[in-house]
C-alpha cells in the first residue's frame, strides 16, 4: 500500500513505516519563535528545567508582529528574548528582516523532507518547500527548545487536485479562498492538505506559499506540495548544498478525502466577513464601500503580489476616500520591490509603503479599524475583530481585487479597471 | 456553576484580541477575554464555570493566550462538538480540559453544569450526557497542570528514533 508524502516524511524521521493516525515523538529540524509567542515560549522552556537549547543553529528567531516596538510591553518582550538569544548564541534576526514565515522560506530554513514547527499557526505555509511545517503553541515550543522533538499525530491528507489555466487576473489566492469555502473552517482538522495537480505544478513559489499559508484556515495542521523542479531551484538558491531527491506521495496512497478544483472558470474570489470560508465571487460583493485596503502578510506581501497589484494600477492613483496599506513581507521582498519602481510608483498613487511587518494582519499593532469600518486586506484572517474593532468589518482577496478595490474606493472586480 | 453558551467557530481572535498579546499573565488576560464579543463573560464568570461551544471551538492563532486567558478566568473545562487542533493542543499543556460531545446544541446558557470527567459524565440542567473518553496521558499532563511539569520529570525526549513501541 503506497504512502502519502506526509506518512513518509515522518517515515523516513522514524527510520520505519509510520502511517496516518500513529502518535510518535519525532525529533524536529527547526523551530522558530516570534515577538508574540516567543516570550512565553521561552518562560516555558526555563519552567520545564530548561537550561540550554537542543540546537542553537535550529533555532529561527525574529520580531514582526509589533515592530518597530509599538509599545513598551512589546519593547520589553524584544529585550526579554534578545537576551535569550545572546544566553544561549542564536542568531536573531530581529526586527529588520520581516515576517517569520517568508524569512523562513527565504533563507532557507525550510526544505523538503523536514520538520519544521514554528508558534504561530501559518508555520503550515513551509509545505511550498515541500517540509512538514505545523503550528504550535508556546508550551509545546518550550519543549522543543528544551528537547528538540515533540509529539504528533500523523494526521491523514485530503489531496486536492487542481487542474486548468487561470483567467486573466485571477490566481492562487482566489483558488485558495475557493478551496477553503468548499472545505470549511473546520473541514480539514488534524489533516493535512496535499495540493496537487497540473494548476499547482504551474504555479511559481509565491503562488504556492499563498496556498499552503492558508491552510490552517481549513483546520488543516499543514499544506504541503510535492517538491518539483520549482521548489528544487528556489532550494538550491538559498540552501547551499541542496540536492533534489524524490518525493512524492505514492499513486496508491490512502487519502480521507479527494477533491478536485478546476480554474479555468474561477472569478476572482472574497472571503465576506467574519469567517475566511464564506468566499464568494467578486461580483457577489462589489460595490461594497471600503475605508481601508492592506496588501502584505505573509499570504500576499511579496513581489509578484505587488506586481500584480500595480499591473491593475497601472498609472492611476488609488482613491482618496481609502488609506492603502502596502507592506512587503520581508527587506529582500521590499528591495526587490523598490528595484522595480513599484514602491514609487505606489506612493506617488498615494499609498502608505510601510516597512515589513505583520502590520494590520494581527490587529494588535497599527493600522487598526474603527467600529463600522471596513477593510480589503491580502491577508489571511476576517474574525470579527481581527484589523481593530470588533464591530469592524474584514474582507479577504488578491493583490489584483485589493488594487482594482482601492482605485475605486469599493470592491471592485479586477478585470473591469 | 454554569454553562457559557457559544456557536460555532469561536476563534482565538474573538477570546483573546490581538491588542492584549504582550500580557503573558492569565489574570490580567481573564480580565479581556471576550473582550467586544461578550462582554458580560469577564466580568460575571466564576471559578469552575463551563465553556461550551459547538464546531470549531478555538480556530485560528496558535496564542496560547487563548486557553490561559479562559484558565486565569477560573475555566476549567471546555465542552464542545469539535476543537481546533492547536488550541486543543495548548489546553492540555496549560492544564484546561477539553471534552468533546455531540450533545451540546442541547445545553443552554446559564444551565448548572457538573461535569465528572472521570466518569466520561456531565449533568446540565438536571440531564445527563456523556462525553468522549480522554486518553490516560492527558489527564497526566493537565494534572500535573501541564506539559510544564511532565517535561520537569523527563530527561531527554522519548523520540521514535531512539524508542520501539
Amino acid at each position: 500500500m503506497g504512502a502519502t508524502i506526509t506518512e513518509k516524511i515522518f517515515s523516513s524521521k522514524c527510520r520505519r513505516e509510520i502511517r496516518a493516525g500513529s502518535v510518535v515523538m519525532v525529533p524536529v529540524d527547526g523551530a522558530m519563535i516570534h515577538d508574540i509567542t516567543g516570550p512565553l515560549a521561552i518562560q516555558k522552556f526555563y519552567e520545564m528545567g530548561g537550561k540550554q537549547v537542543f540546537d542553537r543553529k535550529r533555532i529561527i528567531m525574529l520580531f514582526d508582529h509589533q515592530v518597530p516596538a509599538d509599545s513598551i510591553e512589546a519593547a520589553m518582550n524584544h529585550v526579554y528574548m534578545r537576551k535569550f538569544a545572546a544566553e544561549q548564541d542564536i542568531h536573531n534576526y530581529d526586527v529588520c528582516e520581516g515576517v517569520c514565515h517568508q524569512i523562513v522560506m527565504e533563507k532557507g530554513h525550510a526544505a523538503p523532507g523536514e520538520i519544521i514547527v514554528g508558534a504561530d499557526s501559518h508555520t503550515c505555509m513551509y509545505g511550498a518547500a515541500g517540509a512538514f511545517g505545523t503550528g504550535i503553541g508556546s508550551t509545546d515550543m518550550g519543549f522543543v527548545l528544551k528537547f528538540g522533538a515533540l509529539y504528533f499525530r500523523v494526521p491523514e491528507s485530503i489531496r486536492a487536485q487542481v487542474s486548468g489555466t487561470f483567467r486573466h487576473r485571477v490566481g492562487a489566492k482566489d483558488l485558495i479562498l475557493s478551496i477553503a469555502a468548499d472545505i470549511g473552517a473546520d473541514g480539514a482538522t488534524y489533516k493535512a492538505i496535499e495540493f496537487a495537480g497540473p494548476t499547482i505544478e504551474a504555479l511559481d513559489m509565491p503562488g504556492r506559499m499563498t496556498c499552503c499559508n492558508m491552510a490552517i484556515e481549513m483546520g488543516a495542521k499543514t499544506g504541503i506540495i510535492a517538491p518539483d523542479d520549482v521548489t528544487w531551484e528556489y532550494m538550491t538558491k538559498r540552501r547551499a548544498g541542496t540536492r533534489p531527491f524524490p518525493l512524492a506521495s505514492d499513486p496508491d496512497a490512502t487519502y480521507a478525502e479527494q477533491r478536485s478544483y478546476d480554474v479555468n472558470r474561477l472569478e476572482p474570489q472574497v472571503a465576506t466577513p467574519h469567517n475566511v470560508d464564506q468566499g464568494v465571487p467578486v461580483g457577489t460583493v462589489a460595490g461594497t464601500h471600503i475605508d481601508q485596503v492592506f496588501i502584505g502578510s505573509c499570504t500576499n506581501g511579496r513581489f509578484e503580489d505587488f506586481a500584480e497589484a500595480a499591473e491593475v494600477l497601472g498609472t492611476r492613483k488609488f482613491s482618496a476616500n481609502v488609506r492603502v496599506i502596502i507592506i512587503p513581507s520581508s527587506r529582500e521582498e521590499y528591495l526587490k520591490t523598490l528595484r522595480a519602481g513599484l514602491i514609487e510608483r505606489f506612493v506617488a498613487a498615494g499609498a502608505l509603503v510601510g516597512a515589513p511587518s505583520c502590520g494590520p494582519c494581527m490587529g494588535g499593532a497599527f493600522g487598526l479599524l474603527a467600529p463600522g469600518e471596513v477593510s480589503l486586506s491580502t491577508s489571511n484572517r476576517n474574525f470579527r475583530g481581527r484589523q481593530g474593532s470588533t464591530e469592524a468589518e474584514v474582507y479577504l482577496c488578491s493583490p489584483a481585487t485589493a488594487a482594482a478595490s482601492a482605485i475605486s474606493g469599493e470592491i471592485t472586480d479586477p478585470r473591469e479597471v | 456553576m454554569r454553562v457559557w453558551k457559544f456557536g460555532d467557530n469561536i476563534d482565538t481572535d474573538a477570546i483573546i484580541p490581538g491588542r492584549f498579546l504582550t500580557i503573558y499573565d492569565e489574570k490580567e488576560l481573564a480580565k479581556h477575554a471576550f473582550e467586544g464579543t461578550r462582554d458580560d463573560f469577564a466580568a460575571l464568570v466564576k471559578d469552575g464555570d463551563v465553556i461550551v461551544a459547538c464546531r470549531n471551538f478555538g480556530c485560528g492563532s496558535s496564542r496560547e493566550h487563548a486557553p490561559l486567558a479562559l484558565k486565569g478566568a477560573g475555566v476549567r473545562v471546555i465542552l464542545a462538538k469539535s476543537f481546533a487542533r492547536i488550541f486543543f493542543r495548548n489546553a492540555i499543556n496549560v492544564g484546561l480540559l477539553p471534552l468533546v460531545s455531540p450533545d451540546t446544541d442541547l445545553m443552554k446558557d446559564g444551565s448548572p453544569i457538573v461535569v465528572r470527567e472521570r466518569e466520561g459524565k456531565i449533568v446540565v440542567g438536571g440531564r445527563e450526557y456523556s462525553v468522549e473518553p480522554v486518553p490516560e496521558f492527558m489527564y497526566h499532563i493537565v494534572e500535573a497542570a501541564g506539559l510544564v511539569g511532565y517535561a520537569k520529570e523527563l530527561k531527554e525526549a522519548p523520540v521514535c528514533t531512539k524508542s520501539r513501541r
